[in-house]
């Protein structure tokens, strides 16, 4: 009889939906605003991540040594580095390479290649460029070669300078900005879609009060709750899977547009992300639409069946 | 059948809509009620169908106090009684076949009953060749025939009709009150509230008068007389 009941009441809500018309599109396309707010924050989110993942990457240490530095000292220095936790990668980039990257950059600038000419040796020292984890942690690796470990000791002469001081203030305001816009990120998030689900259970309130004499006729013949309320759900259910579906062919257009467009500007292929994250995103859309629809349909129709 | 003991409907800042009501009516009867409007016909049927409770008093179903039944049970009992109204209160947006099916599969019937018993009553009311069509596209003796034959889908024990004939011409009102007689022949209790003089005379049968909430006549082959 359960699943009588579940046929029957899917096929009365399928019904309904295409006889309600304009209440069901108007339904369709408020609960499609909410999910493309829902669909856009998803968006916004991957633009934030995508952004501060490149700040982040792009601030790092950078220890010189002078000219004279010994390559085994600064190998021993970097494999002492390695052994912390907090460090990701370290880049050691040799005298020659900072020579050849030196003399690529001034290609065109042929007052200084002729200088260097001048000068003959290789004036450059080599470097290493460490990396952390988290931009929190570059204090610590710092501290580590201001320590007194015997690799820093045997280095300490050969190092020029560390410019870590120098972007210190950089690092510091870019920490405070990332957690900054993340939190933003989540309260504005927090509020948009709890705007648009009240627009979209009024607008579902109002497809049920337009039914409210019929849930009186429903009662007066001898339907159940559950029976009654079940096809109000089916047609939330339908309300959400139509307006998922919208909102993924609308976001198709505009990413493929914004992917185009302002690739560079983002800092990330917009519509890329959306081919790539297409089920992801598909299924937290669907499922939110469902859960909006049914859970408007679910409070709007309970006034109606007390007793 | 149903008992009414010592019933008062007071609503509030209002006269008291029903005073005092003590009532019998028993299984297979066909009682009429009567009254001016505002007489109290309308709130003694809320009271059976316990749209409305009673502010003193109580009214029984068989054994069964209405009004201290759970939603639950509230529905089990109004799949035992057919309700016809002077509005017809049927869903706009399902079509005559629709309307019956319905009523059918709230009360648990299988597919197969439905679509047998369905168009086997459509037939009985003379909608046949309209079970296909909603109820704005029916004119007002076909919405009330199709409200009746909704009423009796589920073979209740016990039929109201309130006003049932209020919106219809005196053809129509004719073919409605011959379809209740058959249907009260066949055993089924039958109440039937009005103010058509010509009903209550065809009828021929108990005749129950309100005025003011009160019961001022009880007449077992009763006459319009208000």
């Amino acid at each position: 009889m359960f699943w009588v009941d579940v046929k029957r009441i899917m096929r009365s809500g399928i019904t309904s939906f295409k006889r309600n018309g304009i209440v069901s599109i108007a339904a369709v396309l408020i609960t499609t605003i909410t999910l493309s707010v829902i669909a856009g924050l998803i968006f916004l989110n991957a633009i934030l991540n995508s952004s501060l993942a490149d700040i982040r990457d792009k601030v790092d240490v950078t220890i010189y040594f002078t000219s004279t530095a010994q390559e085994s000292t600064i190998l021993d220095l970097k494999t002492s580095l390695q052994k912390l936790p907090e460090v990701l990668a370290i880049d050691y980039v040799t005298r020659e390479q900072a020579l050849a990257t030196f003399k690529e950059r001034h290609q065109n600038d042929y007052v200084t290649l002729q200088a260097l000419e001048e000068i003959g040796d290789n004036p450059l020292g080599a470097s290493l460029n460490v990396k952390a984890k988290e931009t929190s942690q570059y204090e610590t690796v710092v501290k580590f070669l201001e320590g007194d470990s015997s690799a820093v000791k045997a280095a300490s002469a050969s190092i020029d300078k560390i410019n870590y001081y120098q972007n210190k203030a950089v690092i510091d305001r870019l920490s405070v900005l990332a957690s900054g816009a993340e939190r933003l990120g989540f309260i504005l998030s927090f509020i948009m879609v709890a705007i648009s689900i009240m627009i979209t259970f009024t607008t579902v309130r109002l497809a049920i009060f337009i039914a409210r004499e019929e849930i009186g006729i429903m009662r007066l013949v001898g339907a159940g709750n559950r029976y009654i309320r079940g096809p109000f759900m089916m047609e939330g259910i339908i309300y959400g899977i139509a307006a998922s579906m919208i909102t993924m062919l609308i976001f198709y257009p505009f990413t493929y547009w914004m992917g185009n467009h302002l690739a560079d500007f983002f800092g990330m292929n917009l519509f890329a992300y959306y081919k790539s994250n297409f089920f992801q995103i598909f299924a937290i859309v669907l499922g939110s639409g469902i859960v909006i629809g049914v859970i408007s349909s679910w409070i709007a129709i309970s006034r109606y069946l007390r007793k | 059948m149903i008992y009414f003991n010592n019933v008062s409907k007071k609503y509030p800042k209002d006269s008291p809509a029903l005073e005092d009501i003590n009532l019998t009516i028993s299984a297979g009867e066909f009682v009429s009620l009567v009254g001016h409007s505002g007489a109290g016909k309308t709130t003694l049927i809320k009271l059976i169908l316990a749209e409305e409770s009673p502010t003193e008093g109580n009214v029984f179903f068989e054994s069964t106090d209405i009004h201290s039944l759970s939603a639950k049970e509230l529905t089990k009992l109004r799949r035992r009684i057919g309700v016809v109204f002077q509005d017809f209160k049927l869903l706009s947006n399902k079509t005559a076949y629709e309307n019956i099916a319905f009523a059918m599969e709230a009360s648990g019937k299988t597919d197969e009953e439905i679509k047998s018993d369905v168009p086997h009553v459509l037939d009985l009311v003379d909608l046949g060749d309209k079970i296909f069509n909603f109820p704005h596209q029916l004119s007002g003796g076909e919405r009330q025939r199709l409200a009746i034959a909704r009423a009796i889908i589920n073979q209740p024990e016990l039929i109201i009709a309130d006003e049932p004939t209020g919106n219809l011409d005196p053809i129509n009102t004719y073919e409605v009150v011959q379809i209740l007689k058959k249907i009260n022949d066949l055993g089924t209790t039958i109440i039937l509230t009005t103010h058509n003089r010509g009903v209550i005379e065809s009828v021929g049968k108990r005749v129950i008068s309100l005025d003011k909430g009160r019961i001022v006549r009880d007449d077992k082959d009763g006459k319009y007389v208000i």
